[in-house]
């Protein structure tokens, strides 16, 4: 299974990189990272996922990343409940013939065809990781000219907690942001 | 604080005097100029040691913070002034060691142009900085270099870089300087232990039979000495320290049991090996100390007290961690701890330590000059008391086992990054803390060649150091690896040198060359009734060896001891000694 860390870092210039570099450095493999603002001015959230399956490097990994100084809160929401989404853009060249055929199968997968040019369409959807490898899947058959992917997003469910300013001592309703106790983490 | 109208370069200085900062090392050039021209308005209040290279300006620095437990200030200017800081950040990076880098940088409008003497100093600074900046707004000046300060001292320290662009020094505003405290969400604070962690940890204790403390540089950090000999003495747990934990716990102290790893002693590496329960305290566990892994202490529980939460289960698993800072932790166990006793596990230890003594070449006389009998002059003619520098080599191993240190701080060493070129620019540096106290450095021929200019910066500043260069005419630790592992094919490793009771005198630097061990305290005396800098050339056995040694990648307790009584001290000891 994946590991996946919702991350609050502060908006400013070189966070990204800071990041980038912990990963290459400390030889962690990034599977995706999505940035955006959050629901906080001057706070991006992140979903990181990454392939490392052993807990004693995914223990590494989460404190390593919370001891950058502008990453204010890492979640590590592996196990937790969560919803999980993927968002994807697919260009095929198609004949006239074939709208129908890939209408149908867009539409079997919830997808949504946002552009019709004249020999291309374009392809939207949003959704789990393993219905959009499924969706890709069953459109590889057609002329896939550009594919588009984000990576993962991730979201817990449940109330969402303020976020304590103190990375390792946060307030036990915190549920969220609470980081990982080191004792537990790695036990 | 009324409000004056100040420019970006009066700011740097305004906020380095407000934290408390009296000595900047550094050396100027175009973007940082502003800065150096603002200068001369804060003279009474800092003093600017002009260095020989950038690298040697943020050794100094480390060497004061190392000295002093402040934060060391370094400054130069845009592109190769601040790439030449690289190896200094680095340095300081790994030993958890405070200091600012203030550099220069091309007036922001050019950044990402190429402009001359632009380079990405953030950029490129990022895996040897604990944290950077880049300044592009005078409103955010102040509040960067206090935040700069806060971040290098805070929880473990490290080097901070702050980038400051030539517009920006030029710029003016009204200054006020930022009250308050700083608020950053993103440091860690030190946990502490809960209840349930006290509880373990005082079980721990009083199961174990066979208990050792592994004493790290966090203790020299915490200021954690009185609350470890607390622990020690309690439960009569004997203590072995890591090469930077050295001082932090007194050598003479009877639980004391001296250094741990590849260099360390042989009985203290054995007590880890047999060990039921390690008690390791600000420490990471680096592979110089444990050896292979998979063979480290086998059969002992862990207890990891450490402030960085990513050292944690980095190289070792642990059964006890603690996150937290080390002095307050111990604190909260002591209460709770019952007083223990044990001796069987003391005789053990003690009497692998006399086995060893026998071979010991501190005890033989040998024909030549060694490395070994030098230090260990150098330690009684300063009565133990001093402060020493020392580079990295054969040099620094010997003085790792033969000067005992009692006090805190009175060894700095690159340990982390073993930076050769580290002792003359540090020992300047510490020279500006540390005033009463007697200083040497102790360097070896090779090291002192690569930062050997900064004897221009020592004269300038009549700086009162002893530069002790132990001359074995080679790279002697590379030979040393050459001999045990290359089949004896040394490469590149013998090493010319100049004369260099000259080259002290073309300095003004009164210098001597001694041969043999007689003459090493009168030499000593000698210079220790001068003021300023002096040095000692010692010639010594070009192919000794340091021992004891655990090859890299071994398990820690296959050490290859110090071979028995020969008249060349440790060199040329037959394969056959090697192999066991
Ligand atoms: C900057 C740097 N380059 C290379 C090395 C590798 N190295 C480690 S010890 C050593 C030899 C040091 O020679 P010297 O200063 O003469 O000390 P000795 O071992 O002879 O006492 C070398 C080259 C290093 N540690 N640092
Ligand atoms: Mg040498």
């Amino acid at each position: 299974m994946k590991q996946i860390l919702i991350t609050l870092v502060e908006d400013k210039p070189g966070v990204l990189n800071r990041i980038a570099s912990l990963f290459r450095r400390r030889n962690y493999n990034i599977d995706s990272l999505v940035v955006g603002k959050s629901e906080k001015p001057g706070v991006s959230r992140m979903t990181i996922m990454t392939n490392e399956e052993d807990q004693r490097k995914r223990g590494h990994i989460y404190f390593n990343l919370l001891n950058l100084v502008n990453v204010i809160a890492v979640k590590d929401v592996s196990n937790l409940g969560c919803v999980t989404r993927e968002f994807i853009l697919i260009k095929i060249q198609i004949g006239p013939d074939q709208l129908n055929e890939v209408n149908e199968v867009v539409k079997s997968h919830g997808a949504r065809i946002v552009d019709m040019g004249k020999e291309t369409v374009i392809i939207e959807a949003t959704e789990r990781e393993k219905e959009i490898d499924a969706l890709v899947d069953e459109l590889t058959p057609f002329n896939i000219t550009e594919i588009m992917r984000t990576g993962k997003i991730a979201m817990r469910k449940g109330k969402t907690h303020k976020i304590s300013s103190d990375k390792i001592n946060a307030q036990a309703d915190d549920v969220n942001w609470v980081p990982e106790n080191i004792h537990t983490y790695h036990n | 604080m009324s409000k004056r109208n100040l420019t970006g370069a009066e700011i740097i200085w305004e906020c380095v005097a407000i934290e408390g900062v009296d000595v900047v090392f550094g050396y100027p050039g175009g973007t940082i100029l502003p800065a150096y021209d603002a200068l001369d308005k804060y003279r009474k209040k800092i003093h600017h040691v002009l260095v020989r290279h950038e690298q040697g300006a943020t050794h100094m620095a480390d060497g004061y913070a190392r000295a002093s437990g402040k934060v060391g200030v370094a400054m130069a200017t845009s592109g190769p002034g601040a790439t030449n800081m690289i190896t200094g950040m680095a340095t300081a990076m790994m030993d958890s060691v405070p200091i600012v880098c203030i550099t220069g940088q091309v007036p922001s409008p050019v950044i990402g142009s190429d402009a001359f003497q632009e380079i990405d100093i953030t950029g490129a600074s990022i895996p040897v900085t604990k944290h950077n900046y880049l300044v592009l707004d005078i409103n955010d000046l102040a509040e960067t270099i206090k935040e700069a300060f806060h971040v290098a001292r805070s929880g473990r320290p490290g080097p901070v870089l702050v980038d400051i662009p030539k517009d920006i020094q030029n710029q003016s505003i009204d200054f006020i300087y930022p009250t308050g405290d700083i608020e950053l969400p993103g440091l860690i604070e030190p946990q502490g232990a809960d209840e349930s962690q006290i509880k373990k940890f005082s079980e721990m204790i009083a199961d174990s039979e066979r208990p050792i403390i592994l004493s790290g540089h966090g203790v020299l950090l915490s200021g954690a000495t009185q609350e470890i000999l607390d622990l020690a003495n309690l439960a009569q747990i004997p203590i072995g320290t890591t090469l930077l934990g050295i001082g932090g716990v007194p050598a003479s102290h009877p639980l004391v049991l001296g250094m741990m790893g590849m260099h360390g002693e042989t009985w203290v590496n054995r007590a880890i090996q047999e060990s039921d329960l390690l008690i390791a305290c600000g420490m990471r566990f680096d592979d110089r100390v444990t050896g292979k892994l998979q063979t480290y202490s086998p059969n002992s529980k862990k207890i990891h007290i450490e402030i960085d939460p990513s050292e944690i289960n980095k190289n070792v698993h642990v059964d006890l961690p603690i996150h937290g800072d080390l002095k307050s932790v111990i604190h909260q166990m002591i209460p709770v701890l019952s007083k223990k006793k044990n001796d069987s596990w003391i005789k053990k230890i003690d009497g692998w330590q006399n086995k060893s003594k026998d071979r010991d070449i501190i005890h033989q006389e040998t024909e030549m000059l060694m490395g070994a009998h030098v230090v260990r002059k150098i330690w009684e003619g300063t009565k133990g008391d001093a402060l020493v520098i020392t580079d990295v080599g054969q040099h620094q191993m010997l003085e790792a086992q033969y000067y005992e240190h009692e006090e805190p701080r009175t060894l700095l060493t690159s340990g982390g990054l073993g930076t050769m070129g580290f002792s003359l620019p540090a020992g300047i540096g510490a020279s500006f803390y540390e005033k009463d106290r007697e200083i040497w450095i102790i360097v070896g021929d090779g090291s002192f060649q690569m930062t050997m200019t900064e004897l221009g910066t020592a004269v300038q500043e009549n700086r009162n150091i002893n530069i002790a260069i132990i001359n074995n005419g080679y790279l002697g630790m590379v030979r040393q690896w050459q001999e045990m592992f290359y089949e004896a094919r040394y490469v590149e490793t013998p090493i010319l040198s100049p004369d260099y009771v000259k080259l002290a005198a073309a300095y003004g630097i009164e210098a001597f060359q001694v041969k043999s061990l007689d003459d090493v305290i009168p030499t000593m005396r000698k210079v220790q009734k001068q003021t300023g800098p002096s040095l000692i050339e010692f010639v010594v056995e070009q192919h000794d060896m340091v021992y004891p040694m655990v090859p890299a990648g071994a398990d820690l307790h296959e050490m290859i001891e110090r071979p028995i009584n020969s008249k060349n001290g440790n060199a040329n000891i037959q394969k056959e000694e090697l192999k066991k």
